[in-house]
C-alpha cells in the first residue's frame, strides 16, 4: 500500500469518526488493474476501500457539483483546481468542503499501460518514479515519466491549491518549456490542413459524451446539444454535427478548463478534443494572464471587464 | 457440412471473388483500432484484429439511419409527403464477425422480428447477411462469454465459422448459407476430421482462457420490485456518469430515437442509436421524468439487461459477455460484479 493510500483512509476515517463530514469522496481499487472507481464512502468500517495511484484519472470535483452535504474529498493538484472553480461558480461552498490535497505526480496513460502488457494486466503497482506492470508470466517496469496522460506532461499545478490537509509531502511542480508546443503546431498549419486535421480528430466520435459528462465544467441542467425547443444541433454523426459539438463545448469551457483531462481519459474511442480546450487556455494565458482556479480571489475572464483588456479584434 | 481451408496469403483474392455475389462488411484498420463496417469496392475483411470497441450489431443497426426523406416546398406536389430511402438489398457477407456478436444479433431479433411487429429497417438489413464469424482465439480478460450462452466458439449463430490457425484460416460450414458463400469465395475443401481436431483443441484452449462468469440463476427467481428497490442501487451507480459509452459499445443495446432533419427545403427522417443513460432519454413531454435520478438510469440498464429480459423471454439475459462495457467504462462499472450483486442479493425478511 503506498503512503498517500495509508494517509487518505487514516484522514477519512477520523473525518467520519468525528463527524465532520458526510460522505468522503475519493478512489477504490477496480476490477480493472489499470483503472480505479470513484466512490462515496459513508461509514468509518468502509473507508479502507479507499485508494490512491496513477490510475486515478477520473476528477472528482466533477461528483461535488450541487450537494448539500458536508464532503471530505480527495483532490490531485487539478481537482482541487477545479474546486476552486466550483466554488467561485457557486457549485459548492468552501466550508462544506474538507479537502485531501494529493500532491500529485501523473496518472498513466491508460493505453501506454496496456500497450506494456502481453495479454492483459493483472497488477500495477507504483515505487519511486517507476510503475511496474504485471500481466500474465511478465513483468514490465517502465518510468512513471514515459507513460505519463498527455496532460500530465504540461502540468503547472500538482500540487493542490487549497486543501485541508495533506495525504503526502509537496512534490516539485514541473518546469515546464513549450507549453503549449501541440496548439502552435496547429495554429501553424494551412486552413485546409487545420480543417482536415480536425476531421479527423472526431472521425470516430460515437456522441456518447463522456467528455462532457467527466467533466466537472459541464453541469449545465439541459446541455446545448440536448435540447430539442429550439434543437440546435443534430442528433446524428453527421459530422458537422459532432464538430459543432466538440468546438462548443470546448468555447463553454473557455476561462475554465483546468486541463485535468478527464475527458480524454474517459473517451472510449481515444479522441483527443483536449486540442480544442488547450487552446481556450493558451487565448486565456495569452491575452488575460489567466490560469484558472489558482486561488479563491481573482474573476474569471469572461465575468471581468477592463479598460485594458485586448480589443485589437474591434474594427 | 463441409470443412474448409484458406492460406492466409489467399484471403484476399477469395475476398475479391466473394464480391461478385456479395457485398462486405468486415472490420478495418481505421487510426490506431480496428471498427466493423461496410467495406468499399477494394476493401478486404481484415481478420488480423483483438477487440472491436463498437460491436457489429451496425451492420444490422446503424448508429444512424435514414428511413424517409420529405421535402417542405408546398409549391411541389409531394410536399410534407414520406418517402422511403432505397435499400439495396443485395446479398451481404459479415465477414470476421465474432461468435459472440453473432448471437448479440440474434437477441437484436428478439426484440425487432416479433409475432405482433417486425420492424422493417432491422430486418431487410438482417435477412440478406450471411454470418461468416471468426473464432476468438485470444480471449480478452474482460471476455465472460462462456457464462451468457455463447462462447470465442460458439457455431450457434452463424453460417460457418472461421478459425484463424496462423498461416491459414480452417473454416466450418454451418448452413446452406455458408455453403454458398464458400462457393463465392472459392474455397477448398479440406480434410475434415484433421480440422475437427484442431478446431476442437485451439477451442478448450481459448474457453480455458476466459476465467470469469457470471450467475443469474437467483435473479430469475427474484421478486422484479424487491430487486428495483433494493439497497445496493446507488452505490453501484455512484460512480457512473451517465455517458452512453457502454450502450453504444453494446452490442445488444438496440434503442433508438427519431429524428427530422431539415437542410433548406430537404428532410431526412432518421433513427439514431439512443442511450437509457442520458436525462433526454425517458423525460416525457410533459416535462416529468421517470428517471430523474443518475442513479434511476443505471439502474434501469442492469434491470433491462439481467431481469426485465431475462423475465420477458426466459432464455438467459440481455448480454453475451463481449466485455466491451467493462473495459471502455471510463469509471469502471463492471457488469459482472453488478450481476453477482444482484444475484446474491438477499432481501430482510
Amino acid at each position: 500500500m503506498n503512503q498517500y493510500t495509508e494517509r487518505i483512509r487514516e484522514i477519512a476515517k477520523t473525518l467520519l469518526r468525528e463527524g465532520r463530514v458526510d460522505v468522503v469522496i475519493g478512489f477504490r481499487k477496480a476490477s480493472l488493474p489499470y483503472m480505479a472507481e470513484p466512490v462515496a464512502i459513508t461509514r468509518e468500517a468502509e473507508a479502507d476501500q479507499l485508494i490512491f495511484d496513477c490510475n486515478c484519472r477520473m476528477n472528482l470535483a466533477n461528483y461535488v457539483t450541487e450537494r448539500t452535504d458536508n464532503i471530505g474529498i480527495v483532490a490531485k493538484g487539478c481537482d482541487s483546481r477545479n474546486l476552486v472553480n466550483h466554488i467561485i461558480e457557486n457549485k459548492i461552498a468552501r466550508d462544506q468542503l474538507y479537502v485531501i490535497g494529493v500532491p500529485c505526480t501523473g496518472m498513466a496513460d491508460k493505453n501506454m499501460l496496456l500497450e506494456n502488457a502481453e495479454g492483459g494486466i493483472t497488477e500495477i503497482t507504483e515505487t519511486d518514479g517507476q510503475v511496474t506492470i504485471k500481466s500474465e508470466g511478465e513483468e514490465k517496469q517502465v518510468a512513471k515519466a514515459d507513460i505519463l496522460q498527455a496532460n500530465c506532461r504540461t502540468c503547472i499545478r500538482r500540487n493542490p491549491v487549497i486543501y485541508d490537509e495533506l495525504a503526502g509531502d509537496e512534490v516539485a511542480e514541473l518546469e515546464l518549456t513549450d507549453r503549449f508546443a501541440d496548439v502552435d503546431e496547429i495554429d501553424a498549419m494551412p486552413p485546409e490542413e487545420k480543417s482536415t486535421f480536425f476531421d479527423n480528430l472526431f472521425a470516430a466520435c460515437t456522441r456518447c459524451y463522456a467528455c462532457r459528462n467527466a467533466c466537472p465544467l459541464c453541469y449545465c441542467p439541459t446541455c446545448f446539444v440536448d435540447e430539442s425547443r429550439p434543437q440546435w444541433v443534430g442528433k446524428s454523426v453527421d459530422p458537422v454535427d459532432v464538430k459543432t459539438y466538440h468546438f462548443l463545448r470546448a468555447f463553454h469551457d473557455a476561462g475554465r478548463c483546468t486541463d485535468c483531462g478527464a475527458c480524454e481519459a474517459a473517451c472510449p474511442m481515444d479522441i483527443k478534443m483536449r486540442y480544442l480546450t488547450r487552446k481556450t487556455i493558451k487565448t486565456c494565458v495569452d491575452r488575460y494572464g489567466w490560469e484558472v482556479g489558482m486561488n479563491l480571489e481573482d474573476r474569471p475572464p469572461l465575468d471581468t471587464y477592463s479598460p485594458e483588456d485586448p480589443d485589437e479584434f474591434i474594427r | 457440412m463441409k470443412t474448409i481451408k484458406i492460406k492466409k496469403s489467399e484471403w484476399a483474392g477469395a475476398m475479391d471473388k466473394a464480391r461478385n455475389t456479395y457485398r462486405l462488411a468486415g472490420p478495418v484498420k481505421h487510426q490506431d483500432y480496428h471498427v466493423f463496417r461496410e467495406l468499399e469496392a477494394a476493401g478486404i475483411p481484415d481478420l488480423e484484429y483483438g477487440d472491436l470497441r463498437i460491436s457489429p450489431k451496425t451492420v444490422v443497426m446503424p448508429q444512424s439511419e435514414p428511413m424517409f426523406t420529405f421535402n417542405l416546398d408546398e409549391h411541389k406536389e409531394d410536399h410534407h409527403v414520406l418517402h422511403e430511402v432505397p435499400f439495396d438489398d443485395t446479398p451481404r457477407a459479415v465477414v470476421g464477425i465474432r461468435p459472440y456478436d453473432a448471437r448479440a444479433i440474434q437477441i437484436l431479433k428478439k426484440n425487432f422480428d416479433t409475432d405482433d411487429y417486425q420492424d422493417p429497417y432491422f430486418l431487410r438489413r438482417y435477412n440478406c447477411c450471411t454470418f461468416i464469424g471468426l473464432a476468438d482465439t485470444d480471449p480478452s480478460p474482460t471476455n465472460f462469454s462462456l457464462s451468457c450462452g455463447t462462447g470465442p466458439f460458439d457455431e450457434t449463430d452463424l453460417d460457418m465459422l472461421l478459425v484463424d490457425t496462423g498461416d491459414d484460416y480452417i473454416g466450418k460450414v454451418l448452413t446452406d448459407k455458408g455453403e454458398a458463400f464458400a462457393a463465392a469465395a472459392g474455397f477448398k475443401e479440406t480434410d475434415a476430421a484433421e480440422a475437427d481436431a484442431t478446431i476442437a483443441e485451439m477451442k478448450t484452449k481459448a474457453e480455458a482462457q476466459i476465467t470469469t462468469g457470471v450467475e443469474y440463476d437467483n435473479i430469475a427467481a427474484m421478486d422484479e420490485l424487491t430487486l428495483h428497490q433494493a439497497p445496493f442501487w446507488e452505490e453501484i451507480a455512484f460512480a457512473c456518469i451517465n455517458c452512453g459509452t457502454c450502450t453504444f459499445a453494446c452490442p445488444t443495446c438496440w434503442c433508438f430515437d427519431i429524428q427530422d432533419e431539415v437542410e433548406g427545403k430537404h428532410g431526412i427522417r432518421m433513427r439514431n442509436w439512443d442511450t437509457c443513460m442520458s436525462e433526454v432519454y425517458s423525460r416525457h413531454a410533459s416535462g416529468h421524468d421517470p428517471r430523474g435520478k443518475p442513479f434511476q438510469r443505471t439502474r434501469n440498464r442492469f434491470m433491462h439487461k439481467l431481469k426485465y429480459f431475462l423475465d420477458k423471454y426466459n432464455d438467459g439475459i440481455m448480454c453475451v459477455g463481449c466485455g466491451r462495457c467493462i473495459s471502455q467504462c471510463p469509471v469502471n462499472i463492471d457488469i459482472r460484479t453488478v450481476c453477482k450483486t444482484m444475484n446474491d442479493y438477499q432481501p430482510e425478511n
